[in-house]
């Protein structure tokens, strides 16, 4: 039987390392377009603050992407580890994007991002430039391939379950590309990693105003971050709309929890603004309602009904018997191939095959499961659903702050309104965290609004665990958190101390000779030994 | 799937080949920064060498680091079973690797961005480790690939390990390890040699040839054990290279020196042993007679003859099981599908060449050689 404490360990391991991964990667995201934009305006301007910022932004960029590399190669190595029947189970189709990014966007970024650092006098200013894009180019690609993959988890098309090898398997992969959960997923993550870097961007050079250091460094990157964030808060509002349109199509039960809706509403659905859960943390009792608005966000009509979770619970058990049905036909095929009439009867169900897994817990021999395990089987298919009306509310209410964060700053960079109103800059150096929160709730929606499936409807996430025991968690899970938590710590030392140091401009000009213990010497423009192809 | 224009069994052959190719490609492009790391106490001994070597390996190890990940993700795309078991099989080892990928990045960036002693011979070590261990422990993993790990698969395909970590630190995989190091050691110092003038190339000279004198030994000396002192695995029923996998479908002996079949059924599998031993001596012959380029091409040539050595063996095994050998993943009974293959080979094809074309292209412009007087310019220098 499986082990609930080493899967509850997984799931916190996983959670722990995703959570900690993504606070590097939007920033890396976001910095690396603004970075390109700025030393576009260089290459054309040819005016030499610009080339100043990207390299002092280019340093902090890239002790970020040091973490975000670190704790990606652990996310990766992760599915095989802590999910080894996950990686068996569905690695014929989630594994091609994963090793597509690989080849697609991190290689290139990776490749370059060496040549941004250490290319500047050895490429001319537009191999530069380019350099700079490909490695902004390859963040990019990365996100849409990695959001393939996970959109994938959260709408399984394109695939189907083969009996004979126990897994799901590729049938269409232009529907895994195209699947619109994926697609709406990425514009919607992107565009909240641009506001990220643009959030950042911003309070340091709002830091730097307020101290009346590097001034006009500070003002252009405040040009750049208010108009850039501006049109990405607006993108990401625009389009984490529509990832919840879609939702509602494919995944009616998140966005039920997500609403608190215990009771299927009348047409047009009201939008709850606040609610207070019930004695047993179950249906509100309590809330205040915007009467329309929940039905015109998820539905796009006001006649269009919002199940609610105790009719979905219903229905999920429906799906758990059609599921047992699947479960005893693929025993029967499992024992003998040439089965045509247990063929017949999996064709038929196999699409609730992952109902049936969910009475795993309860039971090995699932199609002898009881009314009673069935109907606790469906009731497992809620997921948590005050951390989900909670996290929601906060990731978007912040989107809508950005808007008008960025719009005010906007309207006053075209006024030239940048360092008249201490307080408002002060205001906006402590709002630096906030892109995080609202990015990490964006994930905790997507993946704890998910369970109980890893896959959506396909495998249950208890039964995609490996074997491992307790202590194997113990030790990995505290060795990651421990080691996490103090790289970060010295991350954001550093990162202070570079920003204290404010922007350098060693590269070109000659050395102020401040703390150097070497001797300064032009680097021969072609390097002496061209034997070298290393 | 008929529209597939090749047939199921070609396409894993050219999977196994790949995920070599891959493997090795790992092993050439990060042995480099690996090998630079393990060096780094020995080669270098003022803070300035120290950096020279970081710099060395500096702007390119982060592109090289990605054939590792790319290793990674075509293991989980194209052989999901092996990604399953190995991954998890394997745990704890695993977590030591990646103690050495997580501290790596992290020790390259951060080292010199503070002018403090402590803090730099802190990351000093901490960058020996992440280039000394995960050159053994590869090792290891190989050693114990070629002993079979313990586990077993049940009827759902789900798969139980029955091992635990102190079980990977058997002499045989030690010595597998310990080549490891050696191949990836004479990598670094051939690097070395080439990008920097003066007493440091020197040391590096030095260092290198001892590595790939004593690596020369080590690897005959893991052929003769593979020989007399391991068992090796067969398949004793027919193989369909075109069926649906079902790693439970066969039957398997276990034959002292076992390993060594595959050079009498293919006669041109000796390639990889041999390569293996010319390129190592190539390597030291190189380094001594201070040819730079020609030394590293040698230990490249090394690296992928043993590599080679490894994979061409096993064929057509992926990882034996030593309790239950049935249950043994080959390349033809822990593939993805069909189409999953094709795809990702349409992908490959398109890629790889790109990838190639600018690695070659970053390297090109970071050539020559890297002293102390160049690093202080660069406020991003490592």
């Amino acid at each position: 039987m499986i082990d609930m404490t080493v899967v509850e360990l997984s799931r916190w391991q996983f959670a722990a390392t995703a959570m900690y991964h993504f606070i590097f990667v939007p920033l890396t995201i976001g910095l690396s377009v603004m970075m390109a934009i700025m030393e576009s305006v260089y290459v054309m301007t040819g005016r030499d603050v610009w080339r100043k910022a990207t390299l002092f932004w280019g340093t902090l960029f890239g002790v970020n992407f040091a973490m975000g590399v670190a704790t990606g190669v652990v996310m990766e190595f992760q599915f095989g580890m802590n999910w080894s029947y996950y990686s068996h189970y569905v690695g014929d189709v989630f594994g091609a994007p994963l090793a597509i990014e690989g080849l697609m966007a991190f290689f290139l970024e990776a490749s370059f991002i060496g040549l941004f650092f250490f290319g500047w006098d050895r490429l001319s200013k537009v191999g530069h430039l380019a350099v700079t894009w490909l490695v902004a180019l390859g963040a990019n690609f990365s996100a849409l391939w990695i959001l393939i993959a996970n959109g994938w988890m959260q709408n399984p098309v394109g695939s189907k379950f083969n009996p004979d090898t126990m897994r799901m398997e590729v049938t269409d992969f232009v529907a895994v590309l195209f699947n619109p959960v994926a697609q709406a997923k990425f514009v919607h993550t992107v565009s909240a990693g641009y506001v990220c870097g643009a959030v950042f961007i911003f309070a340091i050079s709002c830091l730097f105003l307020v101290r009346g250091k590097h001034v006009e460094l500070a003002k252009r990157s405040m040009v750049v971050a208010a108009s850039f964030g501006l049109a990405s808060a607006l993108s990401v509002v625009v389009l984490g709309d529509e990832s919840g349109y879609i939702a509602t199509e494919h995944q009616k039960m998140k966005i039920a929890a997500m609403e608190a809706s215990y009771h299927t509403e009348p047409a047009p659905a009201p939008w709850t603004i606040f609610a207070i859960p019930g004695p047993d943390g179950g249906a509100p009792s309590f809330s205040i309602q915007v009467p329309w608005v929940g039905g015109l966000i998820t539905t796009r009509s006001l006649n269009e009904e919002l199940p609610g979770i105790d009719e979905l619970v219903e229905h999920a058990q429906t799906r758990i018997r059609s599921g047992m049905v699947a479960y005893d036909a693929l025993q029967d095929i499992r024992a003998d191939g040439s089965n045509a009439e247990a063929r017949a009867a999996f064709d038929e169900h196999w699409a609730d095959l992952g109902y049936g897994l969910l009475l795993k817990r309860y039971r090995e021999d699932v199609g002898n499961a009881t009314d009673a395990e069935i109907a606790q089987a469906a009731a497992d298919t809620v997921p948590g659903v005050w951390p989900l009306f909670w996290t929601f509310r906060i990731m978007m209410g912040l989107g809508f702050f950005f808007i008008g964060f960025f719009a005010l700053w906007f309207y006053r960079a075209s006024r030239g309104w940048l360092e008249t109103n201490k307080p408002l800059l002060w205001f906006s150096v402590f709002l630096l965290p906030l892109p995080w929160i609202a990015i990490e709730s964006g994930w905790f929606i997507a993946e704890f609004g998910r369970q109980p499936w890893v896959v959506e409807g396909v495998l249950p996430t208890f039964y995609a665990a490996s074997g491992l025991s307790f202590w194997d968690l113990v030790i990995s899970l505290s060795f990651f958190v421990t080691l996490y938590s103090v790289l970060l710590v010295i991350m954001i030392m550093l990162m202070v101390k570079i920003i204290k140091a404010g922007p350098q401009d060693k590269l070109f000009a000659e050395d102020e000779g401040d703390d150097a213990d070497f001797v300064v010497a032009a680097l021969p423009a072609t390097p002496a030994n061209k034997e070298l192809g290393s | 799937m008929s529209t597939i224009p090749l047939d199921y069994e070609t396409l894993r052959l050219i999977w196994w080949l790949l995920l070599g190719v891959l493997l090795i490609g790992f092993a050439i492009m990060g042995g480099r920064d690996l090998g630079v790391g393990t060096l780094l106490p020995f080669a270098a001994r003022t803070d300035a060498e120290r950096r020279v070597l970081l710099n060395v390996v500096g702007p390119t190890w982060e592109g090289n680091q990605v054939w590792l990940i790319v290793g990674g993700g075509v293991i989980f795309a194209a052989f999901p079973p092996l990604y399953a078991v190995s991954f998890s099989g394997f745990y704890l080892a695993m977590i030591v690797i990646l103690l050495a990928l997580i501290l790596r990045p992290v020790g390259f960036k951060y080292r010199s961005k503070i002018k403090d002693d402590r803090w730099r011979a802190t990351w000093d070590t901490v960058l020996f480790i992440g280039g000394f261990v995960p050159s053994l422990i590869f090792g290891v993993a190989v050693g114990n690939v070629l002993l079979g790990a313990p586990f077993h698969v049940d009827g759902t395909m789900r798969a139980f390990y029955t091992g635990n970590f102190f079980m990977l630190l058997t002499p045989f995989a030690l010595l597998c390890g310990l080549v490891s190091l050696g191949m990836i050691g004479t990598q670094g110092a051939a690097v070395i040699a080439g990008r920097t003038t003066g007493p440091l190339a020197e040391r590096a000279r030095t260092y290198g040839s001892l590595a790939g004198i004593v690596t020369i030994l080590l690897f005959a000396l893991a052929g003769v054990w593979i020989a007399f002192g391991i068992d090796g695995y067969a398949i004793t029923s027919t193989v369909d290279g075109n069926a649906a996998i079902n790693p439970l479908g066969k039957s398997v002996e276990l034959t002292r020196g076992g390993w060594l079949a595959n050079y009498g059924l293919y006669p041109w599998m000796i390639a990889g042993p041999v390569l293996g031993f010319a390129g190592l001596a190539g390597a030291v012959i190189g380094l001594q007679a201070r040819l730079r380029l020609a030394s590293l091409l040698a230990s490249s040539v090394a690296i992928t003859g043993i590599v080679a050595t490894a994979g061409l063996s096993l064929f057509p095994f992926l990882l034996p099981s030593s309790t239950v050998p049935e249950a043994s993943l080959t390349l033809w009974d822990a593939s993805s599908s069909h189409l999953t293959l094709f795809i990702m080979l349409l992908v490959t094809v398109f890629f790889l060449p790109i990838i190639l074309l600018y690695t070659a292209f970053v390297f090109r412009v970071m050539r020559g050689t890297v002293s102390t007087q160049s690093l202080e310019k660069n406020p991003n220098a490592y």
